[in-house]
């Protein structure tokens, strides 16, 4: 009897183990700004090739500003993958810029984390076009038509943001 | 058997636990923060030291906004960037006022308060403060108005 007690309690730790480390906090918060077009740039990706935005127009994308320290970030990141195999067909891109202070160690990052999109080395001048990118992450979703229609400050749960780009990529 | 699953157990709880709260911002004593408001307070005061004001994050961060008159040193995550720091204190009376901040994420996620406390604490340094910034420097300083200013 006293054995099953302690068992049932050890279960009870390890599910409030795990519930306190994916929810420690740190909350994202999101908006919807009035409609505005996404502030075109050209950023050099990681083997220096320049990427364009407006290139994109008439795909869905899910701009997001990360750096490799960030934790918040990495959490992201593999779920990022999984959309882009998963909606890349029907229009979705997905563009990283990041926000690490040198392209040091962001190749090795982008290896491990088998990441399947393009990436960009940001800096000051494109946070400050996109209003100021002053806390990690933020993800913006822009429509086909190059309009901003969210942002997201802090690591976003996958199943909200699927459900933007599906909204988007059906034209809702 | 019984005691096997039990360690098990122990050490299915631990390890969700302890990677809550390993290397973040939260595990530095409450005594060596400081709050915004009290910050800023000090700040107006036409009393009292003013801090030498020490920013321990992202450049690219730092350049878009920061606090008005504070010295960039590195990410504290970056042993180059602590030695940097290091230099930087080392002629300073140990008592000197010191605040460090970063903002770059989540304060319970952010890589960079604790090992620059540490440091800065291991130097004898015992008037340091980390300024507590709950979300980011964005949405915690910059969005409420605070003083800002840009650039290196």
């Amino acid at each position: 009897m006293r054995n099953k007690l302690i068992i049932g309690l050890l279960i009870l730790l390890v599910i409030a183990g795990t519930y306190t480390y994916r929810h420690r906090s740190g909350g994202a918060t999101s908006s919807t700004p009035p409609p505005r077009p996404a502030p075109d740039f050209t950023l050099p990706q990681l083997a220096g090739q320049p990427l364009k935005l407006s290139d994109y127009r008439g795909k869905v994308i899910l701009l997001d500003f990360w750096a490799t320290w960030c934790e918040p970030c990495r959490a992201e990141i593999p779920h990022f993958v999984e959309l882009q195999n998963k909606y890349g067909n029907q229009g979705l891109q997905i563009i990283g810029v990041s926000m690490d202070d040198t392209r040091d160690p962001v190749p090795a990052f982008y290896q491990k984390f088998k990441m399947n999109y393009p990436v960009v080395m940001g800096n000051a001048h494109i946070g400050e076009q996109y209003g100021g990118v002053l806390g990690l992450p933020i993800a913006f979703l822009i429509d086909r038509k190059g309009q901003i229609h969210k942002k997201h400050m802090g690591a976003t749960d996958a199943s909200v943001f699927e459900k933007e780009i599906a909204d988007l990529l059906n034209g809702r | 058997m019984l005691s096997k699953r039990i360690t098990l157990l122990l050490t299915l709880a631990l390890v969700p636990l302890t990677a809550a709260v390993a290397f973040q911002a939260s595990q530095i004593a409450t005594s060596h923060t400081m709050t915004i408001d009290a910050l800023l307070k000090t700040l107006q005061s036409s009393k009292g030291d003013k801090p030498l004001l020490i920013h321990v994050g992202s450049h690219v961060l730092y350049a878009q906004a920061h606090i008005p008159g504070s010295e960039y040193m590195g990410p504290g995550s970056d042993p180059a960037a602590l030695q940097r720091l290091r230099t930087r204190v080392e002629s300073l009376p140990r008592n000197k006022f010191i605040v460090i901040y970063c903002g770059c994420c989540p304060w319970t996620h952010c890589p960079n308060m604790k090992p620059a406390d540490d440091a800065l604490h291991a130097m004898g340094f015992s008037n340091v403060k980390s300024l507590y910034i709950p979300n980011n420097f964005g949405t915690d300083w910059a969005a409420k108005g605070y003083p800002v200013a840009k650039g290196e």
